[in-house]
């Protein structure tokens, strides 16, 4: 870490090539911040000699700037299963992954559907937190899928949305009254979609491979029941839906007809959804079990070209953190997930030098893009605005090492993989939040 | 040739030749169950672990019994699945066991996978005798050679497997090792009994008995669990005798030598009439006297380490 005492909040970076997803800047620039606030985007700052000594300069050249990235999906453990993550773990893991705001879901112990829960995990992401936490509240009280949560209270001590992530909500009925529910309060409303019925014992993408495994199968169709059926409850109502962690062809193809007739839906996937495929599991290894679970190369493809074309509009890492107790276990008893947020900018740019994402477009995938959707200050570049910047060396090659990852987990199937691009710096509100110098 | 490996995981991952060791091996050692004294010495001081995460009465026997005669050391451990959930971990259990020098795990497990995970974490043999829904590599070998002794070939057989596909591991090893072998399989049932695109194992499907019966050498019937009435697989066990159980009348259109197979327990009445489990063309027992031969060529082979 840079020890930034007598320069606190003041930064000059210098000629790194700035992105700015939102505005379209694509462009090498000095980027000057203030007493931590970003000033101005130039491409040459000339500073008074008299402030040099207060300014610390950083020399960028070679590297991204661009604005410190958002995750719209995460899970941080916190209250409950502090063993596989806290707050504080979880957000050194984000800053050191290029992240300055992480959207946490509600499926905590207890689960985040009070404002005595959100309270908390704000209470503790400002005094133990290295980035701003935005809590996803649940749908429903404890997440049964019985009664709705208090989303005016949710809203008003600090939620960004409402989910039902990790235990769908069922009923129909109840996510009609959820979306409009929601839109009285101006919350976004994130489904989780699964028909848990047809997924009953499932364990890995139903296929040739879960045929030839012997292990049950989780059918595409038990994803795309459900995101067909909140598209309609979404036209139904007028009210807006935000899909989850897409992860098969068809979603996809449902999705982009949606938005073609106007439908008011946006859609995440994440980096193992556009990277892996389930022959992997052919070894049985635990580390590729997670829900919804990595599908064939043809989903891989589709989703690689919703995120070309826009239906996809957010990258988010799913981030799942489990301990060895629930991953080195039985494959039929191990725990779905895989964390994400210290190994998604490589793979992000993998599809940057694969040619399906311009640069700018895979930075909006991760910054402006989840922002918008979710409705926080984060994630672009505004003068005057506290500064969340992060500096990405987009050539750097080297073998992904999960034993120096932040996170308290290690379930990363990326680990000993050898990976190009790297987070270099992140600032948080001005504040060297993570650096790899 | 001489056999390499350590464990004895699936068929899907031998060789032709190594199948055709082993059955040749077990055909030698079948000889042995026939004496008066049926004892040799070939693993003395060697020691088997029988790890059995589910009943089984008919396989654990049949590897004791293999193993006792081969002069091992045997010990059997059995376990519920759920038992081990709420207490050790089944690899704390191995571990503990392995401390002990034992030779040979014999491994059955619910868990697709299991003894896979286990044998890269023991440097010990391992056996599968049943995991999950993926493999049962020592049925499909018994089961290869009671159709060999009967058949005196596999290369060329149309062979039949009628029933719950999906929930069969004895179907998957036999998939694997029948084709391996040259023999055509097709595979009989219900639909919501085969699981999808099997066909990518190069096998075809039907699904009525009647168009597959006559050009079947040997049909294998699977046996049909009752909880699949409650899992939306099928309306009645009635329903599904009438359609897919074997029976003698639908056997008058099978060939005349035609073999029939069962990997039992069977479910008399239901896949399987009395008559065919008794009558001529039935060889399931010729299977369970094979079991115990093809097992002592496993241990036999694995245990030369």
């Amino acid at each position: 870490m840079v020890n930034g005492e007598e320069h606190e909040g003041n930064w000059i970076l210098r000629n790194g090539r700035v992105l700015d997803p939102e505005r379209g800047l694509d462009k090498v620039c000095d980027v000057l911040v203030l007493g931590g606030r970003l000033v101005d985007i130039s491409p040459h700052f000339d500073l008074p000699s008299d402030r040099l000594s207060e300014i610390k300069e950083i020399d960028a050249a070679g590297k991204w700037v661009v604005p410190a990235f958002v995750d719209m999906h995460v899970h941080l453990r916190e209250p409950g299963e502090e063993y596989k993550e806290t707050i504080e773990t979880g957000t050194r893991a984000a800053v050191a992954g290029g992240y300055a705001a992480v959207a946490c879901m509600p499926n905590t112990r207890p689960v985040n559907d009070c404002a005595a829960v959100t309270e908390f995990i704000l209470d503790r992401a400002r005094t133990r937190g290295s980035c701003h936490v935005c809590p996803v509240g649940a749908i429903t009280s404890g997440l049964k899928g019985e009664n709705l949560s208090e989303f005016g209270e949710l809203r008003d001590s600090g939620a960004v949305a409402v989910s039902d992530d990790g235990r769908p909500v069922m009923s129909s009925m109840m996510m009609r009254r959820a979306l409009e529910y929601a839109k009285t309060f101006g919350l976004l409303v994130i489904s989780h979609a699964e028909d848990l019925a047809l997924s009953a014992g499932g364990l890995m993408n139903e296929g040739p491979i879960s045929t030839l495994l012997g292990l049950r199968g989780i059918p595409a169709a038990a994803e795309e029941i459900m995101i067909a059926r909140d598209l309609i409850l979404a036209e139904t109502t007028g009210c807006r839906l935000h899909v989850a962690h897409v992860s098969t062809e068809g979603s996809v193809r449902l999705i982009r007809e949606a938005r073609k007739r106007g439908i008011p839906v946006t859609a995440e996937t994440a980096p193992h959804y556009f990277t892996l495929t389930d022959d992997l599991l052919m070894t049985f290894d635990t580390v590729y079990k997670v829900n919804p679970p990595i599908r064939t190369s043809r989903d891989v493809q589709a989703i690689r070209e919703g995120l070309a074309d826009g239906t996809i509009d957010a990258i988010a890492t799913d981030h799942a953190p489990h301990s060895a107790v629930e991953k080195d276990t039985e494959f039929e008893y191990a725990a779905n997930g895989i964390i994400g947020l210290e190994s998604a900018l490589p793979l992000i740019l993998a599809l940057v030098r694969e040619g399906i994402l311009s640069p700018l477009d895979a930075m909006a995938k991760v910054s402006c893009n989840p922002s918008r959707i979710l409705g926080v200050p984060f994630g672009r570049f505004r003068t005057g605005a506290a500064a969340c910047v992060t500096i990405v060396d987009p050539d750097i090659s080297y073998v992904l090492d999960a034993d120096s990852f932040f996170s308290k987990s290690r379930n990363c199937p990326f680990h000993g993989h050898t990976m190009q691009g790297q987070v270099v710096m992140t600032f948080v509100d001005g504040k060297l939040a993570f650096s790899r110098i | 040739m001489s056999f390499k490996r350590k464990d004895l995981l699936g068929i899907r991952d031998l060789e032709v030749d190594e199948i055709e060791h082993i059955l040749e091996m077990a055909a030698s050692l079948k000889e042995i169950n026939t004496r008066t004294i049926k004892k040799v010495p070939t693993l003395r001081g060697k020691t088997v672990i029988h790890l059995f995460y589910e009943p089984s009465t008919r396989t654990r026997t049949s590897f004791d019994i293999a193993a006792k005669r081969l002069s091992a050391d045997t010990y059997s451990i059995t376990a519920s699945a759920s038992s081990l959930v709420k207490g050790e971990t089944l690899l704390d259990t191995l571990k503990n066991l392995e401390a002990m020098k034992p030779d040979i795990f014999v491994i059955r497990h619910t868990a697709s996978g299991t003894p896979h995970r286990m044998a890269r974490h023991t440097s010990a043999s391992v056996i599968n005798a049943g995991d999950g829904m993926h493999e049962h590599p020592s049925q499909a070998l018994l089961d290869m050679m009671t159709i060999l002794e009967h058949k005196k070939r596999l290369e060329g057989l149309n062979v039949l497997i009628v029933g719950d596909i999906t929930h069969s591991r004895v179907a998957r090893s036999n998939i694997w090792g029948l084709g391996k072998m040259g023999a055509k399989v097709i595979l009989c049932g219900p639909k919501t009994l085969i699981p999808p695109e099997i066909e990518s194992l190069g096998v075809q499907v039907c699904y009525r008995v009647e168009e597959a019966i006559a050009d079947a050498d040997v049909i294998m019937v699977l046996r049909l669990q009752k909880e699949r009435q409650q899992q939306m697989l099928l309306p009645s066990l009635r329903e599904y005798s009438i359609y897919y159980g074997i029976n003698r009348e639908r056997l008058g259109k099978a060939k005349q030598d035609v073999l029939i197979m069962h990997p039992g327990p069977m479910n008399r009445g239901v896949e399987i009439s009395p008559d065919v489990a008794d009558g001529p063309h039935s060889v399931i027992l010729d299977q369970v006297t094979n079991g115990v031969a093809v097992r002592m060529a496993l241990l036999y082979l694995l245990g030369q380490k």
